[in-house]
């Protein structure tokens, strides 16, 4: 379980990003985190495992303060939390193994990576991950020899072989046409229910964090605004997040979308998309 | 206002000039083109079998290219990586003796650096390696540290998440972007060091100057011609060479 405590995160500028966040993600649990840009989505997540030091607050996973940890402590601690990224970041000139085997550099010592004389156990694993994402017959492909699927699909791989129990993902579909990101939305809470895995997903398209989400906090501003679950995203509620804007058609095209998700898979995907253009463009 | 500008302009260059022509001996410059024509003469045809005594001062000068850019950029890399602002340990101590080194490096050409470690270590392609390294450590630590600020910090921040340690953080996620340019300046430097080296004989630093210098002395003009054509030749097959490498690296 992850607990937040009044985190408080000022950046250098003056800018408050997080002004005193509560919140609470058992175990299992998959959280949508949606929000305006400039929300303080990327800061909260980053403060969990500290890429971005909070100026106040505590984090806890499950009994551990993450939030006063030395520099030791907090690599350990670190291995525990996978992390995705909205680029990807796959370190581009590796192959697409040792993108994946970077996950295990918490466990192996320096001369056991720089040699790349991985234990066996987790090059096995390895394979196993990149098989289980569909990507076994591209191992020793260049990571930017790939597209943004694979790209992403990879990015999993790398944070599942941390071995974590919980997944901060950011923004995991923003560099990603309509049907691969959904794809990889279910392959990813997929994966989240085979091992049981908490995960808070940020991420910026209402329809995804609805469809996929069994929980949904709307953060504006550094403040949460809504905590609930997916079918309370009202008109009202969704106005309160981002500010007024006509928000039925949204909300009506998840439901049916959910319905056409069942039958089969290419089909009813474009059909949102070009509603809320239409949409954008009318209001 | 811009005939003023222009009335200016000509006073100081008829000014330069007069400093320039009281300076001169003119009759050597009428002279020149005889003298040019003449001295192309004597240098004709190059005297060929004095290529057996340049074979061993030609392996010199690339010795002293090849390990003074090896020296060099062992003592880069860390120069460079104190120097490059997202990877520095300090920025209050570590940076700016960084950068003193890198400009210090810089600004001292290779022939001086010669002259004064000729004093020091007495002459000889030592010095010259040594030359040759100081001189090239500022280049290259200078273009690494700024291929090191360029890095996608996203990579680094993904391997940092997975809870590497700090050397771990080097090597996954910093080496593998600057590797190309890394690669590159290497070979662009050590291009670069041939052609120094083939004059730091000169100043008694070893290598092919010693003998070119030696045959100006004694006005052996066709010795002279023929070095000429030989360090032509090498810095031609070391633009080739390089121009190859960096080709298949990039």
């Amino acid at each position: 379980m992850l607990r937040l405590q009044n985190l408080k995160k000022q950046y250098k500028t003056g800018d408050l990003a997080l002004k005193g966040v509560d919140l609470e993600v058992p175990d299992g649990q998959i959280m949508a985190l949606i929000g305006p840009s400039g929300a303080g989505k990327s800061t909260l997540i980053r403060c969990i495992n500290r890429l971005v030091e909070p100026t106040g607050g505590k984090v806890f996973l499950n009994e551990l303060e993450l939030s006063n940890l030395g520099a030791g402590a907090l690599r350990r601690a670190r291995r525990r939390m996978g992390m995705i990224f909205q680029e990807y970041a796959l370190v581009e000139r590796l192959s697409v193994m040792e993108n994946v085997l970077s996950g295990r550099l918490g466990y192996v010592g320096f001369w056991r990576s720089y040699l790349r004389k991985y234990p066996q156990s987790d090059v096995d694993e390895a394979f196993r991950l990149l098989g289980r994402v569909g990507l076994d017959h591209m191992v020793d492909k260049r990571a930017d020899e790939l597209s943004g699927g694979q790209r992403q699909r990879v990015g999993i791989c790398r944070a599942l072989a941390q071995d974590p129990e919980l997944l901060l993902v950011d923004e995991p579909t923003a560099s990603l046409d309509p049907k691969t990101s959904r794809q990889i939305m279910r392959l990813i809470c997929e994966l989240c229910k085979e091992r049981k895995l908490s995960a808070i997903i940020n991420i910026h398209d209402v329809m995804l964090a609805q469809m996929f989400a069994e929980r949904i906090v709307g953060l504006k501003l550094g403040e949460i605004v809504y905590d609930g679950p997916p079918d309370g995203l009202t008109s009202d509620v969704l106005t309160e997040i981002y500010g007024e804007e006509d928000w039925e058609a949204t909300i009506r095209k998840v439901d049916e979308d959910e319905n056409g998700e069942s039958e089969g898979e290419a089909d009813g995907h474009l059909a949102p998309i070009l509603d809320r253009d239409r949409m954008a463009g009318a209001t | 206002m811009i005939w003023a500008g222009y009335l200016t302009v000509g006073m100081i260059f008829v000014y330069c000039w007069n400093l320039v022509s009281e300076t001169t001996i003119w009759m050597f410059v009428w002279d020149a083109h005889n003298q040019a024509v003449d001295l192309g003469e004597r240098m004709v045809p190059p005297k060929w079998d004095y290529m057996s005594k340049l074979w061993w001062p030609i392996w010199d000068t690339l010795n002293i290219a090849t390990l003074g850019t090896v020296l060099a950029l062992i003592m880069a890399v860390p120069v460079a990586f104190f120097a490059a602002r997202n990877t520095t340990p300090s920025t209050v101590i570590l940076r700016p003796i960084a950068l003193f080194i890198i400009v210090a490096s810089r600004s001292i050409n290779s022939l001086i650096w010669a002259l004064m470690l000729v004093t020091i270590l007495g002459p000889g392609v030592f010095a010259g390696i040594i030359a040759i390294g100081l001189r090239s450590i500022g280049f290259c630590a200078k273009l690494l540290y700024e291929a090191i600020e360029e890095i996608d910090e996203q990579q680094v921040e993904a391997i940092r998440a997975t809870g590497a340690s700090g050397p771990q953080i080097l090597v996954y996620g910093v080496v593998p972007q600057i590797l190309p340019a890394f690669a590159g300046i290497s070979v662009f430097r050590w291009d670069i060091n041939i052609r120094e080296s083939t004059v730091l004989g000169l100043v008694g630093a070893g290598g092919i100057g010693l003998q070119l210098n030696a045959s100006i002395t004694n006005l052996a003009w066709t010795q002279v011609s023929l070095i000429l054509l030989v360090i032509i030749a090498t810095v031609v097959l070391s633009e080739w060479v390089s121009a190859k490498v960096r080709h298949a690296i990039i």
